[in-house]
């Protein structure tokens, strides 16, 4: 592993996105992602792409609608009160069929919040956030690799299933340095062409539209059905997560992006004091890891899930585990971030019970 | 082996490029390591600190609320961390700027006139660098040599003439003698 | 027997959703028109809005995206920088423009990007069945000002090519109308002139053409055109309002 550097996360994401041939950047600046889009408009220009900063949110949202219909990787990054404002042109982008990532690095809301570390916008990245029947692709990593890792996997399965992806850090993790190793980079011109896109017909071809609006229900109602047999095979095929000590648990905790870290030392902790606790991971958040839960539904004494929120994954656990064991919650919000000593508490309260 | 370092002064006196120092030692060891700053408002004229671990196996929780080892480079940095330095961990300290000794006996302690020394060296700015010196004298899992190595390798060409200042500053703090 | 007249090329084939005596149809045909003369509907990437031409991405035969309510300039900038060469154009009304879309239109007039415009100025909100829009005028009657726009209440209508062409990006702005036949020619000239100004790179251009709603205005087709002389242009006077197309253009 020689060819490791020492990178913050929001740093390593913006370089492994270039690498993997996004060469389209738009975004308005919001704490704390700046980094992101610093090094973005450091590496852009010299890679020959485009960074943007644009005049709201909005307006960045709907360049990156515009991008993707016209057939390019592309990117937008924010923190919470942004990915908001940007639910309009995501719900567009579904709706439209459009590929593209979305980086959200999450802080302490609802509101204008707080700029420190939270998960509370697990709602809106994995129950819809914009109007309308659709879904997003979400991943959540843990490391500073793991972000390099998933942004060209979101990249690519975004190009897959022609859906919208997000990656969902939070400002510890943005902030954060750990050696990463990237990829080799691809050049935009050796990526698969997009036969739909709009890139002017040449008198070729039947022109393409890039749309959401289709007035006769009939049609519209046909075509969310088959968005979502598309979703059917998102979900069979693109579930992510990481296991560790599962096996024998008792007590299984659901945790994930730098939490579970911190929930991952918390279980070794209590493995020392002859708990058998484990955690499971959810890297992708949607779909969700349903089955992952569902496996030691019989076997665990109960399941807690442990988040930087008032309680959002917990309502997927407690879908999973569907009423076979106890499934508690432990969260903490606006930024605060739990301490593994909490969470050891938390894990011995729960497993003496 | 897992350690984990909490470095802490006000802003500008370095402390996140120590942190850096240290991280790229870990990670040129072959070690995992997580550089961890504190962030925000906080950042401005106050108190700046960043932890870091290194660990042979991979690291859990990138913070820590029982640091191994503290290097508290002024007051309030000692005043905030002292009581959370775990039993039998290492407390470092820059004893020109900080008048006041550790009330803990249960942790080593090294005080270190770091900005003195730098100072006298010819350049105050870089008592961070005397203070990674104290703090490598005090491990086993890394020799001055190593340090300099990883130093070398990641100063950029540019800042040669920092470099050599910040080899001479880490030797400075490695030879000192604590009494 | 020799066709002397005949649709456009890049016109499709379909019935147009628009009004009997609307004049949207009028200026979808210029474009067409200045799109087939300049050859260019192989290159050609049209961005519809939200309104009466909501639909207008079945009216082309070229590629085209439909946008958002008023995000029209921030797509055509996505597609632009995208596609340097291609001709990207938006069809905007006065609510989506001037109402919702002020900052997209203002930043991407500012950023100079290499876009055209295509304003339609009909002083009321179409499709959703004659509200008040930016442009309405003073005392005009609509759903939503039954009584008049007073100004005590709703203020002034937006003078949107006075406004861009103080902006240093904006590099031909003119308004139009196309009240009458003479008028329809200027109209097209002044689309050719803005999608030259693109082609060659001279940054960013906007045609407001002034139009009609017989329908929401409860006015004959004939009367329409009337309104748009008296009342329309005493308001909005006609005329060329910015063009640096001769000095090298804003970028």
């Amino acid at each position: 592993m020689g060819n490791k550097v020492l990178m913050k996360g929001n740093e390593a994401l913006a370089e492994a996105a270039i690498r993997c041939g996004c060469r389209f950047f738009f975004g308005y600046p919001i704490t704390p992602q700046t980094e992101l889009a610093a090094y973005m408009a450091k590496k852009m220009i010299k890679s020959g792409g485009t960074f943007l900063q644009a005049e709201s949110e909005i307006a960045a949202i709907n360049m990156v609608y515009g991008a993707a219909g016209a057939g390019a990787r592309v990117m937008t990054s924010s923190s919470s009160p942004g990915i908001s404002l940007k639910q309009e042109g995501i719900s567009y982008i579904a709706g439209a069929d459009l590929p593209c990532v979305i980086v959200n690095i999450v802080r302490g809301g609802p509101g204008l919040g707080g700029i420190q570390p939270a998960q509370s916008d697990y709602f809106q990245a994995t129950k819809g956030g914009g109007h309308g029947d659709y879904h997003l692709l979400v991943y959540a990593p843990s490391s500073v690799q793991e972000l390099a890792d998933l942004i060209s996997k979101a990249f690519d399965k975004a190009d897959e299933y022609r859906m919208p992806a997000m990656i969902m850090g939070d400002g510890m993790l943005g902030q954060m340095m750990e050696p990463v190793e990237f990829k080799e980079p691809i050049s935009p011109e050796d990526l698969p062409e997009k036969e739909w896109a709009t890139t002017g017909t040449k008198m070729k071809r039947k022109k393409n539209i890039i749309n959401s609006l289709y007035l006769t229900p009939e049609e519209l109602e046909d075509l969310n059905i088959k968005r979502y047999q598309r979703y059917d095979v998102v979900k069979r095929n693109e579930v992510m997560c990481e296991e560790y000590l599962t096996g024998d648990a008792d007590i299984i905790i659901a945790a994930y992006g730098t939490i579970a870290r911190i929930a991952m030392s918390a279980v070794d902790m209590a493995r020392q004091k002859g708990i058998k606790a484990g955690l499971i991971r959810p890297i992708t958040l949607w779909p969700f890891p349903e089955e992952a839960f569902k496996k030691y539904a019989d076997s665990a004494k109960c399941f807690l899930s442990v988040e930087m929120s008032m309680g959002q994954m917990v309502e997927d656990v407690r879908l999973a585990v569907n009423g076979k064991a106890p499934v508690y919650f432990y969260g903490r919000t606006g930024g605060m971030v739990p301490e593994q000593e909490e969470i050891l508490a938390k894990i011995e309260e729960h497993a003496n019970a | 082996m897992k350690q984990s370092i909490v470095i802490a002064g006000f802003g500008g006196q370095g402390v996140l490029f120590f942190g850096k120092t240290l991280a790229y030692l870990g990670m040129d060891l072959g070690k995992n390591i997580s550089w961890l700053p504190s962030y925000g408002p906080e950042m401005r004229g106050g108190t700046a600190n960043c932890t870091i671990i290194i660990s042979d196996n991979p690291i859990g929780s990138p913070i820590t609320s029982k640091p191994d080892v503290l290097i508290a480079m002024n007051k309030p940095s000692l005043e905030k961390f002292e009581s959370k330095v775990k039993p039998g961990g290492l407390i470092i300290i820059d004893s020109f700027l900080i008048d006041k000794k550790v009330d803990r006996d249960d942790v080593e302690t090294i005080y270190i006139p770091a900005m003195k020394i730098a100072n006298e060296l010819g350049s105050e700015n870089l008592g961070n660098m005397v203070m990674a010196g104290a703090y490598l004298k005090a491990q086993d899992y890394a020799g001055l040599e190593d340090l300099e190595k990883s130093v070398k390798a990641h100063t950029p060409a540019s800042k040669e003439k920092l470099l050599e200042q910040n080899i001479k500053m880490i030797k400075a703090g490695y030879d000192y003698q604590v009494c | 027997m020799e066709k002397i007249f005949q649709r456009p090329h890049s016109l499709s084939d379909v019935v147009l959703s628009y009004c009997p005596g609307c004049t949207h149809g009028v200026v979808n045909r210029l474009i067409a028109e200045v799109v087939d003369e300049m050859d260019m509907e192989g290159r050609t990437i049209g961005i519809a809005p939200v309104g009466c031409s909501v639909t207008a991405y079945n009216f082309f035969e070229f590629d085209m995206q439909e946008a958002a309510h008023g995000r029209a300039p921030a797509v055509a900038t996505g597609i632009k920088r995208v596609h340097p060469d291609n001709l990207v154009f938006t069809y905007q009304g006065d609510g989506d423009l001037a109402a919702i879309g002020t900052a997209e239109t203002i930043h991407s007039a500012a950023r100079a990007e290499n876009i055209s415009i295509i304003f339609i100025n009909n002083t009321i909100y179409g499709m959703t069945g004659g509200q008040m829009a930016p442009t309405s005028l003073v005392n005009q009657v609509t759903q939503t000002t039954p009584y008049g726009r007073k100004v005590e209440n709703q203020g002034y209508p937006v003078h949107v090519s006075e406004m861009i062409s103080t902006i240093k990006g904006a590099c031909y702005v003119e308004r139009v109308s196309v009240d009458s036949v003479p008028n329809i020619r200027k109209t097209k000239a002044a689309i050719r002139k803005a999608f030259e100004c693109q082609m060659q790179e001279k940054g960013f251009s906007l045609v407001e053409v002034l139009s009609t709603c017989p329908t929401n205005w409860g006015l004959s087709p004939v009367e329409s055109l009337e309104r748009i002389r008296k009342e329309m242009i005493p308001e909005f006077p006609l005329g060329v309002y910015k063009d640096l197309t001769d000095k090298g253009g804003v970028r």
